[in-house]
């Protein structure tokens, strides 16, 4: 029983590291620019697509390093073009905006890659299982968490240490101030942007080489990310970062119980939380009207 | 915030261009045109959007081929016949609506639809209603042809009942009685994992399993329980990127040393989009393009892979052909479109062998409208000399009835119109 | 250039001629209708949209508060109505009757928790609640029907004593019968609007601050203002499972409150009618594009970029203002 529930508890932690990626992405978005992107999953997808038709020219190695990028530069073009336009009005138009989006980049990745699932190779060393006692902790899932690691470590990093990151977190509490400052609001929210795709289009090779490709994998993964940010906290990273892996461990260890609720448990510690602390564990309050 | 609307040119231009598009709906929709007098109207609706849309479009491209070909040997009853083809989008609200349209408006006599069983049963509802004669070509659930039966409504894939009483025999006898089986919680799936476990228990089998959500794609946690109780065969009843997502991280944790893996359908464009090592496994095909002894079926495959591709033709585009095919029976047997004596022509029609396109003598069973076709199990492979799509090897060959039992077992009772 | 403040004009002084250019259309729609191509189930599916977004522009519109997950009470007006025709009696006013009240005691209870939240994080916990109810009705399959959604219920005709409405069967009277329904609602609606009650939700969503300095109760009036249109989207929602004989999960996740939000804010949000017009464009769109192409997906998510960009005040809101221009 023991040994059942330390398995499910790593592989809690894997999943959790995924729902951290994706919603660390989104989460950046919301802070600076109060826009819930809801293409967020669709941008996932392109990154996983990207990693696909990439693969044959630049191997698994090289479309992991490249497609993020390209994901981010997508999202930089796709913020001048349409997002801009929107900050300035009620939300509503941005939640709505999004959500369009979604659906247009949901119907090109159906037009350009088919309807049909598709697989992206991944190295063989990497199919491997580490050990054989740990059979389920495939070397794919441990370079999986290394990668959300160091990406997630990198973010802090650029948030903390470089010009761009701080001028975003000094945006994030009063962007008034900041644009009186003499910063170029507006490019720094396009940065900013870029920055939420990149994320999301790593999380999609990630996810791609793990469950494949298809025009709406981002669908599902989007939910458990806005959960993990409402559970963390609207306005907080490390909230997201702690949202994302709580409920990535929850629902493992609820399967070792109860399969079925595995699903359940996500939505019921959110209910939890916004009835106990609505401002979620590290949110603070009024961070976000 | 001051949003000054003014009529722009773009803005102008996008409203002239929305009027056109309001006065185009005056023209009709996606239509294989026919040419010649009051052509026989057949609606066909099908998820081509959607997480079923690489089964929709399969179907939807064996229905294109079939009128076609249909209409070069003379249609139904002499008059050419129109497919219009529309889309479910997985969402049972637009179904029906889909539904109403191609009864109201475009005024069908067929009805053909759909993959997705909960929105087949909602067209079912409205069919039965207008009195339409419907046939169901591709959705699986169970009460379709069983508690739910309707006079109007026949179906011609198979039921979990007829696929899982194919595989088991099968299954016990190369590897084993003790079975786990991960299955998607709901209907289909439920009701799949009941006749498995009533046939292996028939047997002497024992078993455990898990229910898991529809769309996971993490079975790490089953698995772990999987391999810890030593099964002979793992049943993987998963469907869609879900049964592709299992069987990849069964073939990636090594389990396919210790087990056999098996389950009912595995349909060939999944198995087309899984790595090789994952191409693995002993399931149940309800048609499979490559039958050497039935020399019919070549033909048919040679006729029709230029019109999809260059591909062979999957199980999908059988279940079009079939149903296509039968409702012309139907009609030319009755003399009339009307839903009523169609329905009776088809009870107990058999089909010929060009329409059937397997070793068996086939028909619509009268009691529960139900085809009694065959059920080809065999082992999936990664592709063989026969070409890309040479991936299942036909092992045994199961007839409908016998897999099928009786009608009174699927609590069928149809209720004639007086 | 200012905006004109609450001066959106309350329904009962709407000129005359537009509330008569409008049910004039309604009540004539099984004649002209086909004519255009379209079909009487169509014109159901059309108001039965068009009360959902009425209902939520109340919330929205006159109010000023972005819910994205109204589809949840929606759905659950349909459930309701479903299991009670089902299970309870074959009674189309009962199961109205419950569908209504079980979407609207959801949406009043879920209220209480989010009134103190407001603009995206009010949006998103919305968006969540939705998906909750989404995960419920398809994980609950004995009584829901789970992912195959809730059948095996036709609406019932309507015994009068007198007489004997059997909607069950004839599609026009049926069609009669929602336009009933939606009539009474939205005359309802309207007078909610008018009232002393309606204009305090208009100075809400004016400016939220300067209504609190007034004295007057914000949170308590928009949790009312929420409740309210949580009843009517149950309504909605019921009549929508009565229109289809079918219930099922998507009718309560993120897409169809998307949708609802969409048909709001292109027929006009901040005006009564607008989301009428809204239902018209979206479900005559969504119909004809999705005969013509499968690429439909593309079409309306870029008819939703167009309208955000371009149209935000909708449809019925550019003609206000080229009125009052």
């Amino acid at each position: 029983m023991l040994q059942l529930v330390l398995f499910n508890l790593t592989n809690g932690l894997i999943v959790g590291a995924f729902y951290v990626l994706m919603a660390l992405g989104l989460s950046l978005i919301i802070n600076l620019s109060n826009v819930v992107n809801f293409a967020h999953g669709n941008f996932l997808a392109i990154g996983g697509y990207l990693a696909f038709t990439l693969t044959p020219y630049l191997g698994f190695w090289g479309a992991l390093l490249v497609s993020p990028f390209l994901t981010a530069i997508f999202g930089y073009i796709i913020e001048k073009l349409l997002i801009r336009h929107v900050y300035a009005r009620n939300h509503i138009y941005s939640l709505l905006l999004t959500f369009g989006l979604g659906f247009i980049l949901q119907d090109a990745c159906r037009f350009i890659w088919g309807p049909s699932p598709l697989p992206l190779g991944i190295p063989d060393i990497l199919s491997l299982p580490i050990t054989a006692d740990l059979f389920f902790i495939t070397w794919y899932r441990v370079f999986m968490v290394v990668v959300v690691i160091v990406a997630v470590a990198g973010l802090f990093a650029f948030l903390r240490y470089t010009r761009v990151g701080m001028r975003i977190r000094a945006g994030t509490l009063d962007l008034d101030t900041v644009s009186a400052l003499g910063v170029n609001v507006a490019a720094l929210r396009s940065y900013n942007f870029a920055v939420g795709s990149f994320l999301a289009g790593l999380a999609g090779v990630l996810a791609a080489g793990q469950i494949g490709l298809n025009p709406n994998m981002g669908d599902d993964l989007i939910m458990p990310s806005f959960i993990a940010i409402i559970v963390g906290g609207v306005g907080s990273l490390t909230g997201t970062l702690l949202g994302g892996l709580l409920i990535g461990v929850a629902s493992a260890l609820t399967t070792v119980v109860y399969p079925a609720g595995a699903e359940a448990v996500i939505y019921i510690i959110m209910a939890l939380v916004l009835l106990i602390r609505p401002r979620g564990l590290l949110g603070e309050e009024g961070m976000l009207t | 915030m001051s949003d000054k609307i003014r009529l722009t040119t773009p803005r102008r231009k996008f409203l002239t261009a929305t009027a056109a598009l309001g006065g185009l709906q005056l023209t009709s929709p996606f239509i294989i045109k026919a040419r010649g007098e009051t052509p026989v109207k057949i609606g066909f609706i099908d998820p081509i959007t959607g997480s079923l849309s690489a089964l929709a479009v399969s179907e939807v491209e064996g229905a294109k081929w079939t009128v076609e070909q249909m209409n070069k040997k003379g249609g139904i009853l002499g008059r050419p016949v129109e497919l219009l083809v529309e889309d479910s989008a997985n969402d049972t609200g637009t179904g029906v609506q889909k539904a109403h349209k191609l009864i109201e408006r475009d005024n069908v006599d067929i009805i053909m639809g759909d993959v997705n069983s909960g929105i087949a049963y909602a067209i079912m509802g409205v069919t039965s209603d207008k009195k339409v004669f419907h046939i169901v070509p591709g959705g699986h659930t169970d009460p379709i042809t069983g508690k739910d039966c309707k006079w109007n409504t026949f179906r011609t894939c198979n039921t979990t009942a007829m696929d899982a009483a194919a595989v088991t025999g099968e299954l016990v006898k190369r590897f084993g009685k003790k079975w786990f089986f991960i299955t998607p919680d709901y209907a289909y799936g439920q009701t799949l994992q009941a006749n498995f476990v009533k046939n292996l228990t028939a047997l002497g089998g024992t078993w455990q399993g898990d229910m898991l959500p529809i769309a996971s794609s993490d079975f790490s946690a089953t698995l772990i329980k999987a391999k810890a109780y030593k099964p002979d065969v793992l049943l993987n009843n998963m469907g869609g990127s879900a049964q592709i997502n299992c069987m990849k991280q069964f073939v990636q944790f090594g389990m396919n040393k210790d087990m056999a893996l098996g389950g009912a359908l595995f349909e060939i464009e999944s198995v087309r989009s899984v790595p090789k090592e994952a191409q693995a496994g002993w399931w149940c095909m309800e048609w499979y393009w490559n039958q050497p002894d039935v020399p019919l079926v070549k033909q048919f495959v040679d006729a029709i892979s230029p019109a999809i591709g260059g591909k062979k033709p999957t199980a999908r585009h059988w279940m079009s052909y079939v149903s296509l095919h039968a409702a012309r029976l139907a009609a030319e047997t009755a003399k009339s479109l009307d839903a009523v004596k169609m329905a009776h022509a088809l009870s107990d029609l058999e089909l010929p062998p060009e329409v059937a396109l397997m070793p068996g003598k086939i028909k619509y069973r009268a009691g529960d409208h139900q085809l009694m076709s065959d059920i080809f199990v065999g082992q999936v492979h990664p592709p063989g000399p026969g070409g890309p799509d040479d991936l299942f090897k036909i092992e045994s060959t199961v007839t409908g009835e016998q897999a099928a039992g009786s009608v009174e077992s699927t609590g069928c009772k149809i209720t004639w119109p007086s | 250039m200012s905006t004109p403040l609450a001066t959106a004009p309350s329904p009962a002084a709407r000129p005359w001629r537009q509330l008569l250019i409008i049910w004039a259309l309604l009540l004539t729609v099984p004649l002209w209708l086909p004519l255009l191509g379209g079909y009487t189930a169509m014109a159901g599916r059309v108001l039965v949209f068009a009360l959902a977004a009425m209902s939520f522009n109340m919330l929205l519109g006159f109010t000023g508060v972005m819910s994205f997950g109204h589809a949840a009470y929606f759905g659950l007006g349909a459930y309701g109505a479903g299991l009670c025709l089902k299970f309870v009696a074959a009674s189309t006013p009962l199961a109205m009757l419950a569908g209504t009240l079980l979407g609207g005691i959801a949406g009043t209870l879920f209220g209480l928790l989010l009134v103190r939240r407001r603009g995206v994080y009010f949006a998103m916990v919305t968006i969540a609640f939705g998906q909750v109810c989404f995960y419920i009705a398809y994980k609950w399959d004995d009584l829901t029907g789970g992912y195959d959604g809730l059948r095996g219920f036709a609406r019932a005709p309507i015994d009068l004593g007198f007489a004997t409405l059997d909607i069950a069967n004839n599609g026009t009277l049926f069609y009669f019968f929602i336009l009933l329904v939606f009539g009474l609602a939205v005359g309802l609606q309207a007078l909610v609007l008018g009232s002393p009650f309606g204009r305090t939700l208009l100075a809400i969503r004016e400016n939220e601050r300067r209504a609190r300095f007034l004295g007057l109760p914000v949170e308590r009036h928009i949790w009312l203002s929420f409740s309210i249109s949580c009843f009517f989207t149950a309504l909605a929602g019921s009549l929508y499972a009565l229109l289809n004989n079918f219930a099922d999960p998507l009718g309560l996740n993120y897409i169809m409150s998307g949708n609802i939000v969409m048909i709001t804010v292109m027929g006009g949000m901040r005006t009564f009618w607008g989301p009428l017009v809204g239902a018209v464009l979206f479900v005559m769109l969504q119909d004809y594009v999705s005969s013509m192409t499968t690429n439909w997906m593309f079409f309306v998510g870029m008819t939703f970029v167009l309208v955000v960009l371009f149209f935000p005040r909708g449809l019925m809101g550019m003609l206000k203002r080229k009125a009052e221009a």
